[in-house]
């Protein structure tokens, strides 16, 4: 095994990178592919209660880097899902604790034993974003259809094409299609005309991801959820299949066209 | 009621078509770092670097940023005044 190491982040907070993290890792594992999430979050940490695994936690991301416990001992094993682990991060300190050669190391000594290695960034552009995506080999840039979202994507964007981190991909995500049929929300088309990056999932808005969150089961298990099936989809497009996207009710043609604007042979 | 109005009339752009021209703006100084008044400076000095070897009208110069996927470029249309016009001067 060698993993690929995939860092979700945004700029903006609040727009889904956690729950993004946290589904496209359950659904990986899902398919019986070794999954470590990693909460880069320092100071802030969430990964563990999306994922229901916080009661769980004795080591963190900053015990491993500073040397009180060995890697192993900090990988929390998910129940449901025997091949997902989450390294979570440190609650009590801040991203000064860590630094991007640490991730790289760090990563570096997961890649031989797990298939896929997904880390959580934290929002902003500081050091808790550059510790992030200093181990990626691929980045995915999660954005709402809003204005700030955007272009804070954007920012990010630019950010990583400078640290030779891209080119990033872009899962846009709480996508309401009767808004946008309505011409009351950015469509799809526009944010990608506008961000000039590769499309690699659109979410749409499911208040059924409010209630997983609130369980802490990932969507993806729910088999009926929208959004459920949406991530099950970016998963499958990072594990390098051919998916079509999503039909958002009566926009076959939007996303048609959106499908096409997809380059085949990505990671 | 007037904003239903004017919806009606079509008076009023869609949100999302404002979204897209406001972001549309705002990335092209952000990825830049030209401010509109940068690029009227910019404009000025051009427009009086090339006045001294040719003939042109100012008011017809033209500068403005394109995007080209991620690229941003940023284009000057000068037109230039006929030589026979500068002779009869």
């Amino acid at each position: 095994m060698a993993a690929k190491v995939v860092t979700v982040t945004s700029g903006k907070g609040g727009v889904g990178k956690t729950t993004a993290t946290a589904n496209l890792a359950s659904a990986l594992a899902a398919e019986n592919l070794k999954v470590v999430c990693i909460d880069a979050d320092i100071g802030l940490r969430n990964l563990d209660v999306v994922l229901g695994l916080e009661n769980r936690i004795v080591y963190d991301l900053v015990d491993v880097v500073e040397g009180r416990c060995r890697l192993r001992q900090a990988m929390i094993r998910d129940k449901r899902l025997p091949e997902l682990y989450l390294i979570p991060a440190a609650q009590t300190r801040d991203k000064s604790a860590v630094s991007p050669s640490d991730m790289v190391r760090l990563c570096d000594e997961l890649r031989p034993d797990c298939d896929w290695v997904l880390i959580d960034s934290p929002a902003g552009i500081e050091r808790g974003f550059r510790n992030a995506i200093a181990p990626a080999d691929i980045v995915i840039v999660i954005t709402n259809p809003e204005v700030s979202a955007v272009r804070d994507a954007d920012r990010i964007i630019g950010l990583i094409e400078a640290e030779e981190k891209g080119p990033a991909r872009l899962i846009i995500n709480r996508l309401k299609p009767a808004m946008v049929k309505r011409e009351e929300m950015l469509s799809p088309d526009d944010v990608l005309e506008l961000l000039a990056v590769e499309l690699i999932g659109i979410v749409p808005e499911d208040e059924n991801v409010t209630l997983s969150i609130n369980r802490g089961l990932p969507i993806v298990l729910d088999g009926k959820s929208r959004a459920g099936l949406a991530f099950r989809n970016i998963a499958a497009r990072l594990r390098g299949e051919q998916v079509p996207f999503l039909d958002l009710n009566d926009q076959g043609g939007l996303l048609g066209r959106l499908a096409r604007l997809i380059r085949p042979g990505g990671a | 009621m007037s904003a239903i109005l004017d919806r009606l009339l079509g008076r009023k752009k869609k949100s999302a078509r404002q979204a897209k021209e406001r972001l549309k703006l705002v990335l092209i100084h952000d990825r830049t770092d030209l401010n509109p008044g940068t690029l009227e400076l910019l404009k000025d000095e051009l427009i009086s670097v090339i006045s001294r070897h040719v003939d042109i009208d100012p008011a017809a110069v033209r500068i403005e940023m394109t995007q080209d996927g991620r690229q941003q470029r940023l284009i000057a249309d000068i037109p230039l005044n006929p030589a026979g016009r500068r002779r009869v001067r």
